[in-house]
């Protein structure tokens, strides 16, 4: 089943969604981006905890760098201050910039583990920063067996 | 309203696609892409194409607009040559300086996002119900529990669940109704600046009363000044009648340093405090409430609270105003919905009744409902009831497009097998399922979510999942079910 999806795009031409797992937000430490690093249920026959728990966290710290509140984020505050904000007509603010890492950084995570194991993360940016959303996709060929299975696990619990 | 659209566009699609052109989307052909803020589904209004976003009632923030610029502007034609001409000509410059800094500051916290945070997409929604559910023990429709605590250093905080945008709250956001929008970080809805403030402008919207009180500091203070001098020379009242503008600024600026000054001084006294408007008039962190109440987000330090709130980083738009509405992501019916639809017949209305409002959020693309009855069962009379909307069948002609998914197939019954076939060009696996279920009822869901779409463009795909409804075959719509293509309900 691996070697079926090598990339993103034969992952959605030929699998079909069965599932999505939801990873909450985690306001233990205040208002600031973190995400849950409790594993779902759902992921446990798909991926390992190792590589799941990697991903949350540096996703994590690349928040936290972003919404740093330092040295750096006070000069850029107090220079867009001086401007009138017209600087950021020409610059982009850290944030942003460190929103395009986290892009890049869910990409490769997608192609290199999650694809290959029939998952696909979706950036948290597109859904309000509010859950880590991922799509759990059952190959159309073993979906007998296995969506089943999942469904009805699934089913079960309610 | 979309209904009436989507109904509108379903029976072009209907029309185009019986002349047999490949499926390329035949109404988005029609319609240009639009973009997501038209589809917003709060009650803002937009303007240059989603760059500039304002509340619904802009009325008084024209007022403040002219308000100020009838001032300035008779500060500047009748005060300053005197005033430059006497005492320096600095004053002017200044005073140019002060007024293009507050005019910039109104605009950047009237114009833009206050940190609007999206409504849940419908999946996250089921999935919060779904662990409600699962809580609460029950499968019923009890609307889900409205609080939920956190522990943020050592304080405990309650989440609260907003019904309109089906979300559990982050700490210190709140629901503004006026914009119908949970807004992060929420401070107060303000009229005068026709805005929201919360997270993304509320140092805007600091800098704008600061700047604003400074300002009408300066004009009262030069134009008493500019009376004086001029009395000196011809009298009190002469001078008075050779400018009668300068009489109209005082009195403005004298009713407004009241408020304007002793607003700057409160926010101040907020900020130092971090805490919000709507926090301080709860008084959710008063010690009144409890010996051990505190609050959590302060850092304890008066001027690391001042620069938190001022030079701290500021967070993009969650909104994303100018993309265009992407139907690219796969829709997930959940197994339950299915479920009870189909042990459950009579409760069908009920659950599309509570289905339908999460569609209604989505963006007004169109719901395309196909109900393809099976070889002699009630399924057509089934089908009717289920699709009870506007669209009720809608073929999307023979050939399904190379880059739906294969689960999908718009067709009318007649053309059901042959459209086995040419679904099946990319998965063959599917012939042989759908030569067992011989019905698909393929729903597309407006919204991002919507539409599992194989790496193409999003408006070229428009049929969804196969999901289908037929309580006549239980057995086919259960291994449907667990093959997890099942109905979202219709609209």
């Amino acid at each position: 089943m691996a070697t079926e999806f090598h990339n993103l795009q034969e992952l959605r031409h030929s699998a079909s969604l069965a599932n999505k797992v939801f990873i909450q937000r985690d306001y233990s430490e205040g208002t600031t981006c973190r995400f849950q690093t409790k594993f779902p249920s759902e992921l446990e026959s798909r991926i390992e905890l190792t590589l799941f728990e990697e991903t949350v966290k540096t996703l994590n710290n690349f928040y936290a760098e972003a919404e740093k509140i330092g040295g750096q984020s006070y000069l850029e505050g107090c220079l867009a201050c001086a401007t009138a904000y017209l600087i950021f007509l020409c610059m982009e603010t850290r944030y942003e910039k460190v929103l395009k890492k986290i892009a890049k950084y869910i990409q490769e995570q997608n192609e290199k583990i999650y694809a290959p194991r029939g998952l696909l993360i979706t950036d948290p940016i597109e859904r309000g920063m509010r859950v880590i959303e991922i799509s759990i996709y059952e190959d159309r060929g073993s979906s007998g067996s296995s969506s089943g299975s999942s469904s009805v696990s699934g089913s079960t619990a309610r | 309203m979309h209904l009436g659209e989507s109904m509108r566009e379903c029976e072009y699609s209907q029309i185009s696609t019986r002349s047999s052109t490949p499926m390329e989307t035949p109404y988005k052909k029609r319609t240009p892409k639009r973009k997501k803020w038209e589809a917003f589904p709060g009650r803002n209004k937009f303007y240059c194409d989603g760059r500039i976003m304002m509340a619904k009632q802009t009325g008084v923030f024209y007022l403040t607009l002219v308000l100020i610029l009838v001032t300035c502007g008779l500060f500047f034609t009748f005060d300053c040559p005197f005033l430059a001409q006497e005492l320096t000509p600095i004053i002017p410059v200044l005073g140019g300086a002060l007024f293009l800094f507050v005019l910039g500051t109104l605009l950047r916290t009237s114009f833009s996002d206050p940190g609007v945070l999206p409504r849940a997409t419908p999946d996250e929604a089921a999935d919060l119900e779904r662990q409600i559910d699962v809580a609460n023990g029950t499968t019923g429709y009890r609307p889900p529990p409205r609080t939920k605590e956190v522990v943020i250093n050592g304080q405990t905080v309650k989440l609260k669940y907003c019904f309109t945008c089906k979300i559990f709250r982050p700490p210190r956001a709140s629901h503004c109704s006026l914009c119908d929008n949970c807004v992060e970080r929420f401070d107060h809805h303000c009229p005068w600046v026709g805005n929201c403030v919360g997270r993304r402008n509320y140092r805007f919207f600091y800098m704008f009363i600061l700047s604003l009180s400074f300002l009408t500091i300066f004009i009262f203070a030069f134009v008493i000044t500019h009376i004086i001098l001029s009395s000196y020379r011809k009298g009190f009242l002469t001078a008075l009648k050779e400018s009668p503008a300068s009489v109209l600024e005082v009195v403005v600026c004298f009713f407004s340093v009241w408020s304007i000054v002793g607003l700057s001084g409160f926010h101040t006294y907020l900020i130092s405090s971090n805490q919000t408007t709507n926090e301080d008039i709860k008084g959710s962190w008063s010690s009144k409430r409890g010996k051990d109440n505190y609050n959590p987000y302060s850092s304890g330090n008066i001027f690391t609270n001042c620069c938190m709130a001022l030079c701290g980083p500021l967070p993009p738009s969650l909104i994303d105003r100018r993309g265009f509405i992407e139907a690219d992501a796969p829709q997930m019916a959940p197994p339950t919905n299915g479920i009870t639809m189909y042990g459950a017949t009579h409760s069908q209305q009920s659950h599309m009744a509570a289905a339908t409002p999460l569609l209604q959020q989505q963006s007004s693309e169109p719901v395309i409902i196909t109900s393809s009855p099976e070889n002699g069962t009630s399924l057509p009379a089934r089908a009717s009831l289920t699709l009870g909307g506007p669209c009720t069948s809608l073929p999307l002609g023979q050939p399904t497009p190379p880059t739906s998914t294969p689960s999908l197939s718009c067709h009318e019954a007649a053309d059901m097998l042959p459209i086995h076939g040419h679904t099946l060009n990319h998965t063959h696996p599917l012939q042989e399922q759908a030569a067992l279920h011989h019905y698909l009822t393929p729903e597309e869901v407006p919204s991002p979510p919507g539409m599992l779409h194989c790496g193409s463009p999003l408006g070229h795909s428009h049929t969804v999942q196969a999901s289908f409804y037929n309580p006549a075959s239980q057995d086919s719509l259960h291994e449907d079910s667990v093959r997890g293509l099942v109905k979202l309900s219709s609209v």
